[in-house]
């Protein structure tokens, strides 16, 4: 009995202690709790390693994940995300500080390099029998999904519609369904194709069909970092932060 | 002196326990008691309307009920054969049977789509046989079977090596043969823990999200199993509601399990005392 008392004490001042040093360590301005889209984890992990005001401790998913759990009381110190509406109504609501716009990003189409579907333009995903997979409706790389295809004419629009298999929570689950063949086609960013390595193949969508592709970042309400968040996002603007995202393929903001 | 002494550690000890008791009662049921007194019944109950909230829980429910009689088909038997038979490596292949329950679910996404993927090891000699299993319902299904069924097996496993070894020899001495044994001796002395593996399993199945996200995917009516639409509508802006709901739902039917089971064992064991 008192073995075991002991263990778990033991163990309990190790997790409390483990937290506790979290906020003096990590270089000079302590940790920088970052939520961001997963379709920036590449160019936010480069952008850490080149960033010294903060140790970041980044927290990749959906944006409209991420916002969820802000509005649930979650502060982390930074918040970033692949639209510019969902952080413009966090900071509406006081949740965070003013947003700003600080890249872009292209739609595409992203096959299996072996795909065997025959997949060459967006009039072929319309195709009977193409497995398509996309992000569901209200994280970002599926609302606009969503508005490329409202550009199309209606049978087109309908026969893709009719091929969507699957609704997944984040684009990096898109491309998982298609890394894995699982499906024959997704909409995602033109950033994430190359992540991917040799497995995936690009289709470009016509200009016209664009969507206009804008992330938008603000530091959080109530954040316990304020000043490394600002710098943080000041680097995105303009410095390392804009560098790494300009490496990773994104766009300057539209 | 020294009787009093011990008395009073015991006390001590006593008020511990029940601090500790009331802590883990709390910390355990705050949680669930908040997702019924977050909104108003009226709320959670319209809220339930929505065609997505309708579909999640009904293809739940119809996945859940195949994954369980699939593990209650197979499962039983291969319990059986475990409890009753002593072999080489039966340690190995009991570990083996236990690691899905301790795997998180993700890892069981991975490796499901790993073996039955359409890159997987067998997957193309699955597709080939014309079943497609990811982005269907299907796959919900193998999904919920692969993590739910350690579940079922070990609770099953466990109540077959109680019974008392003699009650079986003594079937098969008046000449029944081992099917009937097992059908008519072991199956109903097991009931107990038989019926209380399967509230586990079908609890766990019913829960079950990683695995089927990632190995199944998520679509109304075919994937988006119940706790996939939470997911999706606490992600939305105004669907926390709706979300709250759903959970609501999962709750009762949880705690209808555990309860129906828990009669059932009661009877049981009053009904075995009586004769």
């Amino acid at each position: 009995m008192i073995p075991l008392l002991v263990f778990v004490g033991v163990l309990a001042a190790l997790g409390l202690s483990a937290c506790g040093s979290d906020d003096e360590s990590g270089g000079s301005g302590g940790d920088l709790l970052v939520s961001a889209a997963s379709s920036l984890q590449d160019a936010f992990d480069a952008y850490g390693e080149r960033f010294d005001a903060a140790e970041i401790k980044p927290s990749y998913a959906g944006s409209d994940e991420l916002a969820a759990q802000i509005r649930n009381g979650l502060t982390p110190d930074v918040y970033a995300a692949a639209e510019t509406d969902l952080p413009q109504r966090l900071f509406e609501d006081g949740l965070v500080g003013e947003p700003v716009v600080f890249a872009g990003n292209r739609l595409v189409i992203a096959v299996p390099a072996d795909g065997d579907a025959g997949i060459e333009s967006i009039e072929d995903v319309a195709k009977p029998g193409v497995d398509l997979v996309i992000g569901a409706m209200d994280v970002p790389v599926g609302a606009y999904t969503l508005e490329v295809l409202d550009k199309l004419p209606a049978a087109q629009h309908e026969g893709i519609l009719a091929n969507v298999r699957s609704e997944e929570p984040e684009v990096s689950a898109v491309i998982g369904k298609l890394t894995q063949g699982a499906a024959d086609a997704g909409f995602v960013y033109a950033t994430d194709v190359p992540s991917a390595g040799d497995d995936l193949r690009t289709i470009a969508l016509p200009d016209e069909l664009q969507p206009e592709v804008a992330y938008g970042a603000a530091v959080v309400s109530g954040a316990s970092n304020p000043q490394a968040a600002r710098e943080f996002i000041d680097g995105l603007v303009e410095g390392p932060g804009q560098e790494a995202l300009r490496d990773a393929g994104f766009l300057p903001p539209p | 002196m020294r009787a009093r002494r011990v008395g009073a550690r015991r006390s001590v000890f006593a008020l511990f326990a029940l601090l500790a008791l009331t802590l883990v009662l709390s910390f355990l049921t705050v949680p669930v008691i908040s997702v019924f007194t977050n909104t108003s019944p009226g709320e959670l109950v319209s809220s339930l309307g929505e065609s997505s909230a309708r579909d999640a829980l009904w293809l739940s429910f119809r996945t859940s009920l195949i994954a369980l009689l699939i593990i209650v088909v197979v499962g039983t038997p291969s319990a059986y054969l475990l409890a009753t038979r002593s072999f080489r490596g039966r340690s190995v292949v009991m570990t083996l049977i236990e690691l899905p329950l301790v795997m998180p679910p993700a890892v069981a996404g991975i490796a499901l789509l790993a073996a039955f993927g359409p890159r997987g090891i067998i997957g193309g000699a699955i597709e080939d046989s014309g079943i497609q299993l990811v982005l269907e319902t299907t796959g919900v299904i193998v999904a919920l079977t692969f993590v739910a069924s350690p579940f079922f097996l070990r609770q099953a496993q466990a109540a077959f090596s109680a019974i008392d070894p003699s009650l079986l020899d003594a079937s098969r001495t008046l000449g029944s043969g081992e099917g009937r044994t097992f059908l008519r001796v072991a199956v109903p002395s097991a009931r107990a823990g038989l019926s209380a593996g399967l509230a586990l399993a079908w609890g766990r199945a019913l829960g079950e999200f990683g695995a089927t996200l990632m190995f199944a995917g998520s679509f109304q009516g075919v994937t988006q199993t119940a706790p996939l639409a939470i997911f999706e509508q606490f992600t939305s802006e105004d669907g926390f509601t709706t979300a709250l709901a759903l959970s609501a739902v999962l709750i009762a039917a949880s705690g209808a399990i555990l309860l129906a089971v828990k009669l059932l064992a009661g009877s049981r064991t009053l009904a075995s005392r009586g004769t």
